[in-house]
């Protein structure tokens, strides 16, 4: 039995611990916010954090987050988490919307290190991540929205 | 108008073939518009409704959304047709996906399917009529109530208003407006009147789609669900000849195994168990005929059959009769890859069957030929299959397909409990239903000023419509590949467009936009061609070329003046397309420059004439979507075949576009008052001849095969 910590709460997982954190979370615990798209890490979809830091779910064993706090979009600090929301819906990102909760985790830990990204920067720390509808050009305002949102908090 | 004839022979022959291809279907199908009663009224709850507007007696909203949201922004657009003739606010609606009915039948197609840019265009009319005939008939209940004649009141956000002030929320007058009849005809607003359509509305998806809840296909779960992982043959169609489960079974958490047509099936509570377990599978396949093909005999046999007579798909003038006479002839050849759909949700379906109903949820483009495809796969009647069409993480036209819902119904219906299968990458990339590959023999006869007096295209391809629905392939002719050459603008006095259907034994499938992106590539590269040899300025000439169509030249004119056509910068070049397609016109300029690597593209212009435009900020969306997904897979994609198998399997060896390499886009729509004309699609097939332009006004180099990059490896 692994203990497991999603999003502040306990949850346990009784099964092979080489279980990708991906599958632990969509088809054991029911937190389907992150997506399967590659299963090789070459996508970004299954983007959670494990201890605040962005991880490809999808190749990461559940056995690598014992003792470590896996967040998903559900459980991101309240001041990141709504304004990256608010800022992706202001700038209207997603069309399928299948990699934004992918894209959304891998900003969140962008903004929270670096609230006022240079361009140069949310391409590098986005560039991990796969959107196939091309919605690249709203991420990247709502990258920039949601982290004047966070340092306006701040200041 | 030759487009419109080309247009009603598309839509009229799809609809024949459909029928007929589907003829399990001609029973139960009804095509046209039949809006359902407008009362229907049970004990204790009266409603008003109809096919698409749902109205409770407390005035809540619920509109139906027929049409399958792969990311268009359907679940939106659609509602806002409605909602604007209804006179309710979009904001507070709440939208439900529609069944598999014949009344959502799309009356461009023949089904209800989602494609072919037709959403907007088959809606246009009959969606603001339903938002019509309700809010007519609310009219009418508070007319009643009040004694007075409807003409003198009005509605607006919900409410009905007479003259003299009086007031009744919808929700009032539901109990009496569902006892009365639906009105024959119903007048629509003026456009000077719309508050919904034309205005930048907030989509109603995103919200559940930034919040993580929006559900996809493969979120789908039922109580006592099993996860399906399939072993299908390394070639497409092989079959099963021995399997040993012996070790999968052996497996902790292994559930069942399971063998249906198309493989074996093993089952498991996750996705990593299931899929492990399927690895332990020992299977001996017959792989079929389709084992000895590879990328060589396929492009022989291909360019083999290029010399058989095409189908006629469009001939003015002489045809080609007179190509000799001509005082100078161009000829190129130009060749496009198969490729994979690779929506960023792999395949997958949920299947249940329970009380003797089957129910079939997941990502699905085509609802009633997964209603009948699904009845004939398990054995059951099609009005016991029932589809609930979930959000798509991407379509393109990949989950039009059958495939994997049948597979999922006939797992579940072993299994017997309710069972998501769900593909992996690799499952989806080397099972797929591709992009047909093709060869354009394109000719031009020039006088001796340099104009075109002769133009012919042939092209010789698979056939995605004989493998989908044959009977629309009549005496050779494919509707469907002639998209992008059949209706060439250009002002040319002798035209021969012809079609050589070639199967080359891979399953070909509707890829977003279809062949309009073949052949605007070669139509579109070729043109510039032409001006080069012709010593003239690829804008000017197709500007000539295009006199007397003002949409077409306007669009062109637009888009280079705003790109500064003739003043690019040092070491850029600007590459230009134009094409009409799917009933709107536009232009593309690419500019590029050349790298180490090859060449990158920089910053793209697009202007876009499709008439009214329902939803200015997801119109923009759409055609920024379709000029990424053309340029993504136009630069690197390419399916091959070695022994009958797809050699690409994930993104590492199928690369998608990334943001850093995405390019500036400017995007400008053309104000008008016509009609709606389709979005989807439009933005896909005009980038890559406008890249290819460019690059060969750069560096001199014809770039005429894609994927383009290959050329600078």
């Amino acid at each position: 039995m692994l203990k497991l910590n999603v999003n502040g709460k306990p949850a346990n997982f009784d099964g092979d611990p080489d279980t990708p954190i991906l599958w632990v979370l969509r088809d054991h615990l029911d937190v389907t916010s992150p997506k399967f798209g590659c299963g090789m890490a070459l996508c970004g979809a299954c983007t959670v954090h494990l201890d605040g830091s962005p991880i490809r779910s999808c190749s990461t064993p559940v056995s690598a987050a014992v003792g470590k706090k896996i967040t998903t979009i559900e459980g991101l600090p309240a001041g990141v988490g709504k304004a990256l929301q608010d800022a992706w819906i202001a700038e209207e990102v997603p069309q399928c919307g299948y990699c934004q909760t992918g894209q959304m985790m891998s900003a969140a830990a962008l903004i929270t290190k670096n609230a006022k990204p240079s361009e140069a920067e949310i391409v590098a720390a986005m560039d991990g991540n796969i959107c196939r509808c091309g919605t690249y050009s709203r991420i990247q305002k709502a990258v920039v929205r949601a982290g004047k949102s966070v340092a306006g908090a701040k200041a | 108008m030759k487009k419109h004839l080309l247009q009603d022979k598309l839509e009229s022959s799809a609809r024949r073939g459909f029928m007929k291809s589907t003829s399990a279907l001609s029973g139960a199908l009804v095509i046209g518009f039949n809006l359902p009663a407008a009362g229907a009224k049970t004990a204790d709850a009266p409603m008003l409704t109809n096919a698409w507007v749902k109205v409770d007696g407390k005035g809540a909203v619920t509109l139906i959304c027929h049409r399958s949201e792969m990311g268009q922004g359907v679940y939106t657009s659609m509602p806002m047709l409605v909602a604007e003739e209804l006179d309710v606010p979009l904001s507070s609606v709440k939208i439900e996906m529609a069944p598999s009915a014949p009344v959502y039948i799309n009356a461009m197609l023949g089904g209800q399917i989602t494609g072919g840019s037709t959403s907007v265009r088959d809606a246009w009319t009959k969606l603001r009529e339903a938002g019509a005939s309700a809010r007519t008939v609310l009219v009418g209940a508070a007319a009643e109530t009040w004694k007075v004649p409807a003409s003198e009141c009005t509605a607006a956000n919900g409410v009905v208003m007479h003259k003299s002030g009086k007031k009744l929320a919808y929700g009032a007058l539901v109990a009496k407006a569902s006892t009365m009849k639906a009105p024959e005809k119903v007048a629509l607003k003026d456009p000077k009147d719309w508050k919904i359509i034309g205005k930048n509305k907030a989509r109603l998806d995103t919200p559940a789609k930034v919040y993580g809840k929006a559900q996809y296909g493969i979120d789908v779960k039922k109580p006592g669900m099993l996860i399906a992982s399939l072993a299908q043959a390394p070639v497409i169609g092989g079959k099963v000849v021995k399997v040993n489960d012996a070790k999968a079974k052996a497996l902790k958490g292994v559930v069942n195994v399971i063998q249906i047509p198309d493989g074996v099936a093993v089952l498991a509570k996750d996705f990593y168990t299931a899929k492990k377990g399927r690895d332990l599978l020992e299977i001996e396949w017959d792989n079929g005929p389709g084992a000895d093909l590879d990328m060589e005999s396929i492009a022989a046999a291909l360019r083999t059959a290029s010399v058989n007579p095409g189908a006629i798909m469009r001939k003015d003038g002489a045809g080609i009769a007179d190509m000799d006479k001509a005082a100078s002839k161009v000829e190129a050849e130009y060749e496009l890859p198969f490729l994979a759909h690779a929506t960023l949700e792999p395949v997958n379906c949920t299947a249940e069957i329970i009380n003797g109903e089957c129910h079939i949820t997941g990502p699905i483009q085509f609802q009633q030929g997964a209603q009948y495809g699904v009845a004939a796969g398990v054995g059951m009647p099609p009005e016991k299959v029932f589809i609930h069409t979930t959000f798509l993480g991407g379509g393109y036209g990949r989950k039009l397909e059958l495939d994997f819902q049948i597979q999922a119904a006939q797992i579940a219906k072993a299994a017997g409990v309710p069972v998501k299968l769900l593909w992996s990458r690799e499952d989806d990339m080397t099972h797929d239903f591709y992009r047909p590959l093709s060869l354009h023999q394109m000719t031009a006869g020039l006088d001796a000023a340099g104009n075109v007096t002769t133009f012919h295209s042939k092209l010789t391809s698979p056939s995605v419509t004989a493998r989908a629905f044959p009977p629309v392939v009549q005496n050779g002719k494919d509707p469907f590949m002639a998209e992008g050459s059949e209706n060439l603008t250009y002002k040319i006095p002798n035209i021969l467009v012809e079609n050589v259907i070639h199967d080359t034994g891979i399953r070909v499938g509707f890829w977003r936009s279809v062949s309009n992106a073949l052949n605007a590539f070669a139509v579109e590269s070729f043109i510039d061609e032409i001006a080069l040899a012709a010593k003239k300025d690829p804008v000017a000439y197709r500007m000539d070329m295009l006199k007397g169509d003002a949409r077409s030249q306007n669009v062109l004119k637009l888009a280079t003046e705003k790109a500064g056509w003739g003043k690019a910068a040092a070491g850029r070049a600007l590459g230009v397309a134009q094409m009409e397609c799917y009933g709107t016109h536009s232009a593309v300029v690419a500019e590029v420059s050349m790298t180490k690597d090859g060449p990158k593209l920089h910053k793209v212009t697009a202007v876009v004439d499709c008439g009214i435009v329902v939803h200015p900020d997801q119109a923009h969306a759409q055609i920024e979507s379709g000029i990424l997904l053309g340029f993504s897979s136009g630069m690197k994609n390419s399916i091959t075949f070695k022994n009958g198998v797809v050699e690409q399997t994930n993104f590492h060896n199928y690369p998608l576009l990334r943001m850093s390499e995405t390019p500036v886009i400017d995007i400008t729509f053309v104000s008008s008052s016509a009609a709606p004309g389709g979005l989807g699609e439009v933005g896909v097939p005009l980038i890559m001849p406008a890249i290819a332009n460019a690059v060969a006004t750069l560096t001199g180099k014809r770039v005429r095969k894609l994927p383009l990059m290959s050329a600078f490896a």
